[in-house]
């Protein structure tokens, strides 16, 4: 095995682990934490498959500003700082059983599929920063634009969401729009 | 390196998240999960990409488009779990549904 390859199993079993850890631990903050360790690790595995840009994207985007508001939503809901012995519901057995199947299924399928496939990661790089930009906006402009209107609409949505509700019934023909 | 390694690291994620939305009792927490599948697809998407050596690097793009869209589905959640929490006072999905 080469040092790529050990340091890839070490990268997915530590998020495979700390995966685990998000769904099972009983402290609601951990689990934002966990999800940490698991998305870095991640990243890092991206950067070993040589996708540089998605790697470094999902180091800012994902770590950086999904958690937070991960965070954000847990400190807004409820104080968090005990742990909480009712994080599972009754549906545990089944669900133990829906993700045991999810994951059989899906590796039986890969491995019958994929079984001596081997990705070469000792060439060039596949995803440097300057090859994805060429092609985002070469090739997927059109995606580019509508995944921005997706955002903004996005955004505007949650703004609406979040808006007390005191604010729309001193005006309710606001409602409609 | 195998592609099947991160193939298999991405079922196993997959299942993971699975399990996390079909098991937890805070919304937030469910909403981890869905994370958690959405990262499982990603891997997937690049690890094709650089087995294939795709001249429009399409799978590292969508990969960037699936972040973008977890971006905007977390602000969106976030949303509709605070309105849940002024509406209900918790964000039980169990206890969801009926009169606030």
């Amino acid at each position: 095995m080469t040092t790529v390859e050990v340091l890839f199993w070490l990268l997915s079993c530590l998020a495979i682990g700390s995966a685990v850890l998000v769904v099972t631990t009983d402290h609601l903050v951990h689990a934002a934490l966990w999800l940490v360790v698991t998305l870095g690790s991640l990243a890092g595995c991206f950067l070993l498959m040589t996708a540089e840009f998605v790697a470094w994207v999902q180091v800012l985007i994902y770590v950086g500003a999904v958690v937070v508001l991960l965070l954000f939503a847990l400190m807004l809901t409820r104080a968090p700082t005990a742990p909480d012995a009712a994080t599972s519901t009754r549906n545990q057995p089944v669900a133990i059983f829906a993700g045991l199947v999810t994951t059989a299924v899906l590796g039986v399928v890969m491995v019958d599929g994929f079984r001596g496939e081997r990705i070469d990661v000792d060439g060039e790089p596949a995803g440097s920063a300057a090859s994805v930009g060429d092609a985002i906006f070469r090739h997927w402009v059109l995606g580019f634009e509508v995944v921005s209107v997706v955002l903004l609409a996005a955004l505007v949505g949650a703004i609406v969401l979040s808006r007390r509700s005191g604010d729309t019934a001193d005006e309710p023909s606001e409602g409609s729009g | 390196m195998p592609l099947v390694w991160p193939l298999l690291l991405s079922a196993a994620l997959f299942g993971i998240g699975v399990y996390g939305v079909l098991a937890r009792r805070n919304a937030v927490l469910a909403l981890m999960g869905v994370e958690l599948m959405l990262n499982a697809a990603n891997v997937n998407l690049v690890a094709f990409d650089v087995w294939f050596r795709d001249v429009l690097v399409s799978g590292q793009v969508f990969t960037l488009f699936t972040i973008a869209l977890a971006a905007a589905e977390i602000g969106l959640g976030l949303a509709i779990v605070l309105r849940l929490f002024r509406t209900y006072g918790h964000v039980d999905v169990d206890r969801l549904g009926g009169e606030p």
